[in-house]
């Protein structure tokens, strides 16, 4: 049967799928920007991209996080407590991606805007290649031990930063700095989306890479995980392969959903993989690995989270994609026509 | 300095910084959409000119207030995980519908109202900036019912789970209808509405004096200061409903609000004392006869519980430890933000009754730009009053601070002051500009910065 801690489960799958859809790409073309985009008008464009819409990409998270609160606070507690620095870390990323929006073109200087731009690169790359790592952590085990009662973090920083996780990060990287790209191509103009096609191309191939390394690295110190997970993790890969190719063919548009489908089936493979925990312990999983069940809100929290999620979704998705379709032109400057 | 005390000061810090931004957004978001309404209405190009003004010193502080609430959510889990784990099962819910509810909807519109103004029609581009200002009053409703549970909470039940005892949720309507949030949402609300409304006087009045006055923002003046002046007012009413909830619920935070040390029949209200906390006394007081027991039960004859007997009366029930509330502290915040309330209630009584003959004088203008500080000193200093008042509780009655922080092996010290550094830093550096990039703008001027908005970006103007 299913229960609704699972059901809440799924759920926060749901919504971390969204976000790193979402604002994988906002990563994406973030720490693209100084790559694909010269003059301060070709920035313009890129970062015009994701100006109207990154703001509500992000919200995506942030409602992943307090569903997270409020359906499973011990994991909410245990995994934010114990990725304490790297969270720390992310938060002055998102600090900083989100004020450059805003004030990069409040002065006209120079200085001021090449300043903005390498810090929306350097704080997009960054959290490109976090998110991914701590998401590995999850599965791949982290020192989780009973500490009076309850299931802690007792390792370091140190301990979240494996070979396994730190080329997770790398290929969840790559990926969104594809994925940027295909975005670029897709509603930006001119060189902007020139220079993306061709970085596109480099970056699905490096993405490629990284992810048949990973795939063989699960393979030598892990074995073959679940069959769902392993199943997972090849449509990803075909997925991945599919979208280089249209990408290749200037399908701009399904690469993009097919990248979608990468998101979607990587996170399968994640979510699968965990089930029945959510957060793995290095030091006897079986035992110190905390749970669905254990991890989860009382049914009757969960009841009431369940109707407000069923209600309010639904509203957010025809907001998001009403203006998904009001900015759906490509990005041009004012003089260049479309 | 030990965790407890780090983890508190980064709350507090962090906190206190995110709530200098969102009040001025709360009202000025109202303002705005109210702006853009005159011009959809009238066609007059001034009211077009304002609300690109003010809509561009929205937006500057806008930015800052979004980015620093991200971290708000964090924190709890950072920092706090043990008080996560007691309250997540209610506490959560109020965030998360919060997000959904309000955070989906005020940043997707906002995006609107920023790139659509040439893609939507008129009246849709009007309502898209409407949505942001309810949105982000419905956002303080969900995260005052979140904080009323620290400071009042029903509707749970203690049960033990697998990893130790916590609260769950009973009844999730009497949660989100806690007579605390009732009170305390109109409190803070209104509040923002002042802060937003002083705050285009202030801008206002800097734009009618000096060389080159703009006679357009004189169209302001009036309307603003009634709104501002009816807003206040509302504040200040739910402010005192909100004494006599505290008199009744938490007793020692008015006790220690008052710096009323023993029991006392027909209590005087405090207008000034000076206050020695080591030997529980106040060797000087200026007080108002009758004043507290009316503040509190509306009788003058009530009695008002002091701190020693609350103390006593604590410890009976809960074990020996220290349950007063760092009484100067409380005493002089609640003093702050009543005095600069009052004060700014009678300037907005004189702005918005006598503007006429007001607006002659220079001076008139000059009060308003210097009473801009004001709303700010309320706000964060009421807040301040808010919490410390409930320690050494995290949750009132249930859970204390030393039980609610981070146990986590990696949560140290050094892991804690090297993040509280970084905050401080990284705000103090986005304070600077904010306030950088609002000085400029403002002193710009209406055309000007018509023009600098429509050169700030080809691409903002293709959309």
């Amino acid at each position: 049967m299913v229960t609704l801690s699972t059901l809440w489960f799924l759920l926060i799958g749901v919504l971390l799928t969204g976000f790193l859809f979402l604002e994988g790409f906002d990563f994406g073309v973030g720490a693209l920007v100084p790559f694909v985009a010269d003059s301060d008008e070709e920035r313009q464009i890129a970062i015009g991209t994701i100006g109207p819409v990154w703001d509500g990409n992000e919200v995506w998270l942030l409602t992943a996080g307090g569903a997270m609160f409020a359906a499973f606070p011990y994991w909410y507690a245990t995994m934010f407590s114990g990725f304490y620095l790297a969270l720390f870390l992310v938060l002055v990323c998102l600090i900083v991606r989100g004020v450059t929006f805003e004030f990069r073109n409040k002065q006209h200087t120079k200085k001021w805007r090449n300043n903005w731009d390498y810090a929306l690169s350097i704080s997009s790359l960054l959290c490109a290649i976090l998110f991914p790592v701590a998401f590995a952590n999850l599965i791949g085990g982290t020192p989780l031990d009973l500490v009076n009662g309850r299931l802690d973090f007792v390792g370091s920083f140190f301990d979240l930063l494996t070979p396994f996780t730190l080329l997770a990060g790398l290929a969840g990287a790559s990926f969104m700095l594809y994925h940027g790209s295909v975005y670029l191509a897709l509603k930006a103009s001119g060189n902007v989306a020139t220079k993306s096609i061709k970085l596109g191309s480099r970056l699905a191939t490096l993405t490629i890479v990284l992810v048949l390394a990973f795939a063989g690295l699960c393979a030598v110190t892990k074995g073959f995980g679940k069959p769902v997970s392993v199943g997972f993790f090849a449509v990803a890969l075909l997925a991945l392969l599919g979208s280089y190719f249209q990408f290749k063919n200037g399908k701009y548009g399904a690469a993009l959903i097919l990248n979608g489908f990468v998101v979607i089936c990587a996170m399968g493979a994640l979510f699968a993989g965990l089930f029945p925990y959510v957060m793995l312990s290095s030091i006897d999983a079986s035992t110190l690995s905390l749970s669905i069940e254990n991890a989860s809100s009382s049914p009757y929290t969960l009841k009431i989270m369940t109707y407000a999620t069923l209600i309010l979704l639904p509203i957010v998705l025809i907001c998001q994609i009403w203006s998904f379709k009001v900015f759906k032109d490509r990005v041009s400057a004012k003089t260049v026509k479309y | 300095m030990d965790l407890i005390t780090l983890a508190r000061l980064q709350f507090a810090s962090t906190t206190v910084y995110h709530f200098l931004f969102v009040p001025l957004t709360l009202g000025l978001s109202f303002l705005v959409a109210w702006m853009q309404w005159k011009y959809y209405k009238t066609k007059d190009k001034d009211w077009d000119l304002l609300t690109r003004y003010f809509g561009t010193l929205f937006l500057i502080n806008y930015a800052v207030g979004v980015v620093t609430g991200i971290v708000q959510e964090f924190q709890f889990g950072m920092n706090w995980s043990n008080y996560a784990r007691f309250v997540g099962d209610i506490f959560g819910a109020p965030l998360a519908i919060e997000a959904l509810a309000a955070f989906f909807l005020e940043s997707i519109f906002i995006g609107l109202w920023i790139f659509g103004r040439d893609k939507l029609s008129p009246k849709l581009h009007l309502a898209t900036i409407w949505v942001v200002a309810i949105a982000s009053s419905l956002s303080a409703y969900w995260i005052i019912v979140a904080n009323s549970f620290m400071q009042s909470p029903l509707a749970f039940t203690i049960r033990d789970t697998a990893y130790g005892p916590r609260a769950e949720m009973t009844d999730f309507f009497a949660l989100i209808s806690n007579p605390h949030a009732l009170i305390q949402f109109p409190h803070v609300i209104f509040s923002g509405y002042t802060t937003g409304a002083v705050f285009v006087l202030a801008i206002s009045a800097i734009n009618l004096i000096g060389k080159k006055p703009q006679m357009v923002f004189k169209k302001l003046i009036k309307p603003v200061a009634i709104f501002g002046l009816i807003s206040i007012v509302f504040a200040i009413g739910a402010g005192d409903m909100q004494g006599k909830y505290i008199a009744k619920h938490q007793p020692m935070k008015l006790a220690a609000a008052e710096g009323l040390w023993e029991t006392t029949d027909k209590a005087p209200l405090s207008l000034f004392s000076i206050i020695d906390e080591e030997n529980e006394t106040n060797p000087f007081e200026i007080n108002i006869p009758y004043g507290l027991s009316i503040l509190a039960f509306n009788d003058p004859n009530a009695t008002v519980l002091g701190i020693n007997e609350l103390q006593a009366k604590y410890e009976n029930d809960y074990g020996t430890g220290n349950y007063t509330p760092p009484v100067t502290l409380l005493f002089w915040s609640f003093r702050i933000m009543v005095f600069s309330g009052s004060f700014l209630m009678l300037v907005l009584f004189l702005a918005a009754v006598f503007t006429k003959k007001l607006e002659k004088h220079s001076l008139f203008y000059k009060l308003l730009i210097v009473i801009l500080p004001l709303p700010y000193l309320c706000n964060s200093f009421g807040w301040i009053f808010a919490e410390v008042g409930r320690q050494p509780w995290l949750v009132q009655g249930i859970l204390k601070l030393e039980e609610g922080v981070s146990s986590a092996a990696n949560v140290t010290t050094g892991t804690v002051t090297t993040s509280l550094i970084g905050f401080v830093v990284l705000y103090g550096i986005l304070a600077v500009l904010d306030v950088v990039l609002i000085t400029k703008f403002v002193k710009m001027g209406l055309v000007d910065v018509k023009k600098a908005v429509a050169k700030e970006s080809e691409v903002h103007n293709a959309w």
